[in-house]
């Protein structure tokens, strides 16, 4: 791999990455199971050289901000390399969030340009906030034929063709510096207040430079790359981690389970990022495979899982368990390395089921606030209930433990963001004296390695079991003007604290006015707008309360106060499920 | 002669119904199928999958995004065939 030591940014080591192995396979990407695209290194480069010289020309400036919105595929690694190249500052947006959310976070970040899917863009061009669209120049990419920039009532509204925007020549490289932005990456605050992470080229490259120090990729290695790229584990190991390396990454255009399972065979995958909902699922398939046997294979099957299981109590041994049991292995392509595991919590049965068939699935544990990851398991031994132990650079603590010696976990490192975009308030509650504070709770285990656990959160929000951070203020918005007298969301486990994770959901605390009753109108609205939330985004019940919330003089909830009335004065099984 | 909207419904009730090993009378064109089935997004993909086969038609992910009732699935579905 690089060195990356000698390089200053991203763009810098990317550069010299696409030098490096110029005849190397760096991208394939397929629909179902058509492939469309494969790219060696030189032809990546050849890509992207005239989308760097077009941003020359629009006079796309160091520091300025471009905004990515796309699902996984080579444009976007295409378009990060470019906005890097061009000494830009990269900010990646969920696509799964609304277009109005999109135009909320394209106007805090000052986005001035804008890389994004067909019909996201539709999306956009078609809401009522449009005209409040900040970015100058936009790339519509997998748009259909014949629509083009300036082309009339059925154009790209004032977008061009990601084909179109190019220009011939050789662009100028654009020198950032450790210390410059990179990244700005929004953990939360769609409904509410932005929280956009300011993340360093130093952050990056360090934290690039942990993860591959514990998970090597060379040239050979394929990833797939199944979560959004534009969440910190699949931007830093789903891109920046293997193209320092030399390695491949395939992309899928659906995630369909049947194509992801293909995938793995058909590109005799090494390694892949999961979320706990995709590990279950896959859980899920081979169980169903397995209870298929006939009782002799079946009983067979038992014991070669069970002879694994010892051999491979201490380390892993992949090529011995992929002759043990090579049906298991075939199924996921026979090269499989590791399946890493991370974004949310997940049941450690899940991490044990696929260790003890020789795949390890090391869960690791990250903020967006810390760049990629904090902890991660490095297989020695390997645990299933730990989140394994602090990166090479990183220092963790845990503060103010209890009795258990359960407190929350702090973070220092190179790898943790400057500040909040414009925030200084945030900032200045989340870093205190250069330690980063995660708000969840969690321990060292009393095993002297160094492994961390986590019992719970001390902040109020959720994560759900397909990775996704959900916080209580970002969907109030969906029950605004909701007949009641007031309303707060919360999540469970901040109402009614408890030392562990999994199963969170949140909760809508009403307050009636006087002489309202609770009715079934009341019930059906609420239900009704709650369905207008995505599916992860959706509250799992409410709590009718009866005194009036506490407020500040500017009349906002004290969240805090009316959370702590709460959990002392209702119990939980007061919620009724929506 | 492409079939109605409610005959592509009642064929996505049945199928969903089968595939998720739940009786056909417990679902009504309106549920949220995923509270209804129990399932999660993979889940829902998956029955996508199984749809698809039966209609003979390919519909990209993006299609379900914010979709989570029968009746509205049906429209997309519909809008294929």
């Amino acid at each position: 791999m690089l060195d990356l030591r000698q390089y200053a940014s991203l763009g810098a080591a990317l550069k010299d990455a696409l030098e490096r192995w110029p005849n190397e396979v760096c991208l394939i990407e397929a629909d179902r199971d058509r492939e469309k695209v494969r790219l060696t290194y030189s032809d990546f480069k050849e890509m992207a050289r005239p989308l760097c010289r077009a941003l020359e020309d629009a006079e796309f400036k160091a520091g300025d901000r471009a905004a990515i919105i796309m699902t996984n595929q080579s444009k976007w690694l295409i378009s990060a390399y470019s906005i890097f190249f061009c000494g830009g500052v990269l900010v990646p947006l969920d696509y799964k969030l609304t277009a109005a959310e999109h135009l909320q976070l394209l106007a805090h970040s000052k986005a001035r340009f804008l890389v994004i899917e067909y019909y996201l863009w539709r999306a956009i061009t078609q809401s009522p906030e449009f005209a409040k669209l900040t970015a100058e120049i936009v790339l519509v990419t997998e748009a259909p034929v014949g629509l083009s920039h300036g082309g009339g009532a059925a154009d790209l509204q004032g977008a061009y063709r990601w084909e179109e925007f190019k220009r011939k020549g050789e662009p100028q490289f654009v020198a950032r510096q450790r210390e410059d932005t990179a990244c700005i990456v929004y953990s939360s605050g769609t409904g509410g207040r932005p929280k956009g992470c300011v993340l360093t080229h130093d952050s990056y490259l360090e934290q690039c430079a942990s993860l591959t120090a514990w998970y090597p990729f060379w040239p050979g290695v394929r990833y797939l790359s199944i979560l959004p790229t534009n969440h910190a584990i699949d931007f830093m190991v789903g891109f920046i981690g293997p193209f320092v390396c030399g390695a491949c990454v395939v992309h899928l255009r659906t995630l369909r389970p049947e194509f992801v399972r293909d995938a793995f065979v058909r590109y005799r995958i090494t390694y892949v990022s999961l979320v706990p909902m995709v590990l279950k699922n896959l859980e899920r398939g081979l169980r169903a495979k397995f209870d298929e046997l006939k009782p002799r294979k079946r009983w067979m099957l038992e014991r070669l899982i069970g002879l694994n299981k010892m051999l491979t109590r201490g380390r892993p041994r992949v090529e011995l368990s992929r002759r043990l049991l090579p049906q298991v292995h075939k199924a996921f392509g026979g090269e499989l390395r590791a399946l890493i595991v991370g974004g949310a919590f997940t049941d450690p049965s899940t991490l044990q089921f696929f260790y003890d068939l020789g795949i390890p699935a090391p869960c690791g544990y990250g903020l967006t606030e810390a760049c990629t990851a904090v902890t991660l398991n490095d297989l020695k031994p390997f645990r299933a209930d730990t989140v394994g132990k602090p990166l090479p650079g990183s220092e963790v603590r845990v503060l103010n433990p209890d009795g258990d010696g359960i407190g929350e976990v702090a973070v220092r490192s190179r790898a943790v963001m400057s500040h909040y975009l414009d925030d200084p308030e945030q900032t200045a509650q989340t870093i205190v004296e250069g330690w980063l504070l995660t708000g969840d709770l969690g321990r060292f285990d009393v095993d002297g390695r160094g492994h961390l656990q986590l019992f719970g959160r001390k902040k109020n929000m959720i994560v759900t079991d397909g990775g996704k951070n959900i916080y209580p203020e970002d969907i109030e918005v969906a029950f605004d003007g909701l007949p009641v007298k007031e309303f707060c969301v919360f999540a469970a486990n901040y109402l009614w604290p408890q030392k562990t994770l999994g199963d969170e959901i949140l909760v809508l605390v009403v307050r009636l006015e006087q002489n309202q009753q609770f009715d079934d109108r009341l019930r059906d609205e609420i239900v009704a707008r709650n369905r207008r939330l995505a599916d992860f985004q959706r509250v799992g019940g409410y709590l009718a309360w009866e005194k009036d919330f506490p407020r500040t003089t500017s009349l906002k909830i004290k969240r805090g106060e009316l959370a702590a009335e709460i959990g002392a004065g209702a119990a939980r099984a007061g919620v009724v499920e929506v | 002669m492409p079939p109605t909207t409610n005959h592509t419904l009642d064929e996505i009730l049945n199928l969903a119904a089968l595939h998720f090993k739940v009786p056909r009378e417990r679902l009504t064109p309106d549920d949220d199928f995923f509270k209804t089935l129990g399932i999660d997004s993979l889940q829902a993909l998956d029955l996508l999958t199984r749809l698809e086969s039966h209609f003979r038609i390919e519909l990209p992910d993006y299609e379900l995004q914010g979709v989570s009732d029968f009746r509205t699935l049906a429209s997309r579905i519909q809008a294929r065939l």
